[in-house]
């Protein structure tokens, strides 16, 4: 257990970190094959003689991918390399099925770049970029019998359908100067990364998925001095933690390792230089791969493949189709929309963003849009432990419902009703309030007789009413609400019943 | 009765068309040639005997049928071993792919079964491609129809032998370092490596993917042509694959045949003679020069000075690209498997056996070569010495059309004679590498045998890249006149096998 709070860490100490994030592209076809790119298949329904890496196939580069790979470096500010190379990364292990990762290495597609994060108070802080670069991803070990690791199972499977997915690789100069906010700062780059990706349309950006996923480095080094320079600091020795697959277990794993690493460093005892996995279940990691046993990946020019040389014309070309950058866009959406602070980040952390967006654009009002997705929604989600995009609702069902509202077709609570029709499949919110006979009574004639009805039944509360007891006309309301089933409009109800009692509201 | 192994493809397509022979007669010709002598010879490790019958068979129809066939229709061929051929075994000469069938077919193979060529088998080989003799094949060695006590070349021994047989009028083999040439040079026969990247590689486990290429064997210039025009072209399953039609090599074979290469000037390779050069060899190969002359062709002496490294540099670039290529053999998804409780010495037990000494030490450099801290040293030096080599040719093919050299510098050595001295064995391929480090295209044609052995010689013509047509016009040209001499393809001269009964 660890002595040191995140906090109390990075009160003696000053972080350094590094973020490397491995986007997935949602490219029709594999990197280099010509395999369906798809999640979810039966295992190893999706694969060839090249993803599957038998004797004599050859990889051909898939041109979607690289024009992907070039709109993301430029969104990441970066440089595009005239002529890139692809390299060979060498390993064994069961799920790489050449036994080598096709990958870039010393001339990555996109380096040097920069990106802004806006932080929840609206600190914005740079993260230098170091490269983006492409490569292919391996297969899937499901390991049998045993606690699921590779540790005392009986069996291996491997499915090779995720083999050969094309990645993007994104790497971060070292981060220093976040000091505090270093587990703020890392998640929202990774957010701002998510943000980007699904903008372009290049990932679903599904970090439950693995579509985003981030190895997060960091190293603590001494406080410097008052006065004197914290950058001629040396970095301490880092640990990688690898496989962070959520925005929370970012934060969490950095509070982990910078406390882990503090109270090391306060012991006297050394930080070793490693590889760390992170568990979801107990925040918490366990050391891997440390330095002084890491693999030489005797990396060289693939030369089954010739280098990509995108034309300057056609990267400009590729310039010109960028999105605007998602901070900017919520600055834009928080001000077109009038959300407030909180509004903005609460359905920015919710993932919600499109879907608002998207519902408003097919003729919602921002705020309803909100409530909706925000709301019931976001309950919902919840309590069917999926995530909010994956519900069987779109945001014109969600834009049609209000419209029912608003047109007066229907209350909020029948609206609710409706809702779950659509969740249960039974069409869109207008199909469920004609087939569910969920419209709102609105002929006079129908609501005076059942007015008329309960009074007559509760005389004693129409008494009360034209005492002046206004307020007693609500057991009225509900009776008679409850004889429509709830398809009575409540204040047209109300104004009913004050006529009849002889009163005025 | 016509012995129809005795003939040339081209001939067979004649004969084909004139309903002179059918195709099954000739297919069954070769099984029946190679039921005889394949014993003594062990020229095939796969011999595809119905499946070639059935080929021969729809070809023979198809053409009574009176429809249109391509021009190979119904001859025969062998594969090397190197070729993935879907229903077939394919092992690459390796114990460690033994019983593997392949799942899908090599674009050449596609090729070769669009062509309706019946597939004979496939020939044996020096396990993945390692070698120049034939004898590192995990499964046996073949032998030099010449001289069975002598290597027949290497890699591509068996299909080369099979051509020096009379088991096979045509054959498929795939040259990195000379694996086509040198056994061609030492069985009397023909064998041509193309430009890279003009016949694909999609299919052919790869040795060292920047140096492969595949290409044709035969026992004629002519018939290397025509079966080259059914190899080449663009494949777009190969990245490096070149994107121009395939070179009219039949055409410009038969303008050579006409015999006139005035103007032709011709680059003698002063690099490539000398020490180490056999006395007979470097005899005959005078005497082509000589013909060419008395064709027309001007010779010239070209100097090739950073060719003293290409050697070395072949030897850290293919073991490099080796143990990379070779990792895939991993017993994960085919091939053989050595359980031996976890998946990591699972691996390490199956590739200790499956792999021959000869592919270990090469996957041992490779991988020491391509290490950090050695990768400047080794794998970047001898790139640079690939870009001299390059600049080499450039120069020299400014002072000539063609660059020629003897193929090897020796007759074929005997069985065994080098098995523990890979170094001189390595030598035996110093005349054919500089064009796989250039990539330019190269041909091994016979230029006689030598007086001193009675066993065959080679006169190798390289071109330019993309020139292909060129090392044959001069190539088909060269082999007219021998042939007048010889009476007949030198092939015809190699001892009689005896035959089993």
């Amino acid at each position: 257990m660890s002595k040191m709070t995140y906090e109390s860490a990075m009160e003696q100490f000053d972080p350094v970190f590094g973020i490397e994030v491995h986007v997935e592209l949602n490219t029709k076809t594999k990197m280099f094959c010509g395999c369906a790119n798809e999640f979810g298949a039966e295992p190893n329904t999706q694969v060839c003689p090249v993803c599957l890496g038998l004797p004599g196939s050859m990889p051909v580069v898939n041109d979607k991918a690289v024009e992907s790979a070039i709109r993301l470096g430029l969104s990441l500010g970066c440089s595009i390399r005239e002529s890139s190379r692809f390299a060979r990364k060498n390993y064994f292990y069961p799920d790489l099925a050449k036994d080598y990762q096709i990958s870039q290495y010393d001339e990555p597609t996109s380096y040097e770049g920069s990106l802004d994060v806006v932080l929840d108070d609206g600190e914005v802080f740079t993260i230098g970029i170091e490269r983006a670069h492409m490569e292919e991803d391996a297969g899937k070990n499901t390991h049998v019998g045993g606690t699921g690791g590779i540790q005392g199972a009986s069996h291996s499977l491997v499915d090779y359908n995720r083999g050969g997915v094309p990645l993007v690789e994104i790497v971060t100069h070292p981060i220093t100067g976040a000091g505090a906010r270093t587990a703020e700062v890392a998640r929202a780059y990774v957010a701002t990364i998510r943000d980007i990706v699904k903008a372009l349309g290049i990932s679903d950006g599904r970090m439950e998925q693995g579509s985003v996923r981030a190895d997060v480095n960091l190293s603590l080094r001494p406080k410097a001095a008052a006065g004197e320079d914290q950058n001629a600091v040396p970095f301490g020795k880092r640990s990688e933690t690898k496989n962070v697959n959520s925005l929370r277990a970012i934060e969490r794993a950095i509070h982990h390792e910078a406390a882990r690493q503090a109270d090391l460093l306060l012991a006297g005892q050394p930080v070793v230089q490693e590889t760390r996995h992170w568990h979801e279940d107990t925040s918490s990691t366990t050391p891997g791969r440390s330095k002084e046993e890491a693999e030489d990946y005797r990396y060289f020019p693939e030369p089954d493949l010739l280098p990509v040389q995108p034309s300057r014309e056609w990267v400009e070309e590729l310039r010109g189709t960028l999105p605007e950058h998602p901070a900017k866009m919520r600055v834009r959406l928080k001000e077109e929309w009038g959300f407030s602070d909180m509004e903005m980040r609460d359905a920015v952390n919710a993932d919600a963003l499109d879907l608002i967006a998207s519902t408003v654009a097919a003729g919602a009002k921002p705020q309803a849009a909100r409530k909706w997705w925000m709301g019931e929604l976001a309950r919902t989600a919840n309590d069917r432990e999926i995530a909010l995009p994956d519900l069987p609702v779109t945001p014109e069902h969600i834009a049609e419902l209000q419209g029912l509202i608003d047109e007066g077709k229907i209350n909020d609570k029948l609206a609710r009703q409706a809702l779950e029709g659509v969740l249960a499949g039974e069409g869109s919110p207008a199909e469920v309030v004609a087939s569910r006979g969920l419209e709102v009574v609105s002929d006079d004639s129908a609501l005076e007789a059942a007015v008329d009805e309960a009074l007559a039944a509760q005389p004693d509360v129409l008494a009360k009413i034209q005492d002046g007891k206004v307020q007693a006309a609500g057991a009225i309301v509900g009776a008679v609400m409850k004889a429509t089933r709830g398809q009575a409009d409540a204040g047209r109800v109300r104004e009913i019943i004050l006529q009849r009692a002889g009163v005025e509201g | 009765m016509t012995d129809w192994t005795r003939a040339s493809a081209a001939q067979m397509v004649a004969a084909l068309k004139s309903g002179e022979v059918t195709s099954v007669e000739l297919t069954q010709a070769h099984l029946d040639r190679i039921a005889a002598v394949d014993g003594a010879v062990h020229a095939f490790l796969h011999i595809n005997g119905e499946q070639a019958l059935e080929t021969a068979r729809g070809v023979d129809e198809a053409r009574a049928a009176g429809e249109e066939l391509p021009e190979l229709a119904g001859v025969p061929i062998a594969v090397k071993d190197i070729l993935v051929t879907q229903g077939m075994p394919t092992t690459a000469g390796s114990k460690i792919l033994e019983g593997w069938e392949p799942q899908y077919d090599a674009t050449v193979t596609r090729k070769l079964r669009e062509a309706r060529m019946p597939i004979l088998g496939k020939t044996n080989m020096d396990e993945f491609a390692m070698g120049s003799s034939t004898e590192h094949s995990g499964y046996g060695p073949t032998h030099n129809p010449w001289d069975l006590e002598r290597i027949p070349g290497g890699s591509g021994g068996g299909s080369s032998a099979s051509l020096a047989a009379w088991e096979a009028p045509l054959a498929i083999g795939s040259d990195t370092g000379g694996s086509i040439r040198q056994p061609a040079s030492v069985t009397g026969t023909v064998g041509v490596k193309p430009t890279y990247g003009g016949v694909s590689r999609y299919g052919a486990i790869a040795l060292a993917s920047s140096l492969d290429q595949l290409g044709p064997c035969a026992r004629t210039v002519e018939d290397a042509a025509l079966l080259h025009e059914v190899m080449g072209g663009h494949d777009p399953m190969d990245a490096t694959s070149l994107q121009e039609p395939v070179p009219s090599c039949v055409e410009a074979a038969r303008q050579g045949r006409e015999g006139d290469l005035t103007g032709v000037r011709v680059g003698v390779i002063k690099e490539l003679s000398g020490e180490g050069y056999q006395a007979g060899v470097e005899q005959r190969f005078n005497e082509g020069l000589e013909k060419l002359k008395e064709l027309g062709a001007e010779i010239v002496e070209v100097s090739c000075p950073s060719f003293e490294y290409a050697l070395a540099a072949y030897y850290l670039i293919l073991p490099s690209e080796a143990s990379s290529n070779l990792a895939k053999f991993d017993s994960v998804r085919f091939g053989m498997r050595v359980e031996k409780g976890n998946v990591e010495r699972t691996m390490a037990a199956t590739r200790a056996e499956g792999f021959g000494d000869e592919v270990k030490r090469r996957i041992m450099l490779g991988t020491y070569a391509l290490s950090a801290g050695f990768y400047d040293a080794y794998y970047g030096s001898a790139q640079k010495v690939r870009t001299l080599i390059q600049r080499d040719f450039e120069a020299a093919f400014e002072q000539a059309d063609v660059l020629v050299s003897p193929t090897t510098p020796t007759t074929p050595f005997k069985l065994g004679e080098r098995i523990d001295d890979p170094l001189a064995m390595y030598l035996n391929d110093v005349a054919t590498i500089p064009a796989n480090l250039a990539g330019i295209p190269g041909m091994s044609l016979p230029s006689g045998t030598a007086p001193e052995d009675g066993l065959p010689t080679g006169f190798q013509i390289l071109a330019p890249a993309h020139e292909d047509a060129r090392m044959y016009r001069i190539g088909a040209a060269l082999e007219k006149k021998l042939a007048e001499e010889w009476g007949g393809p030198l092939a015809s001269q190699a001892p009689e096998l005896e035959v089993a009964k």
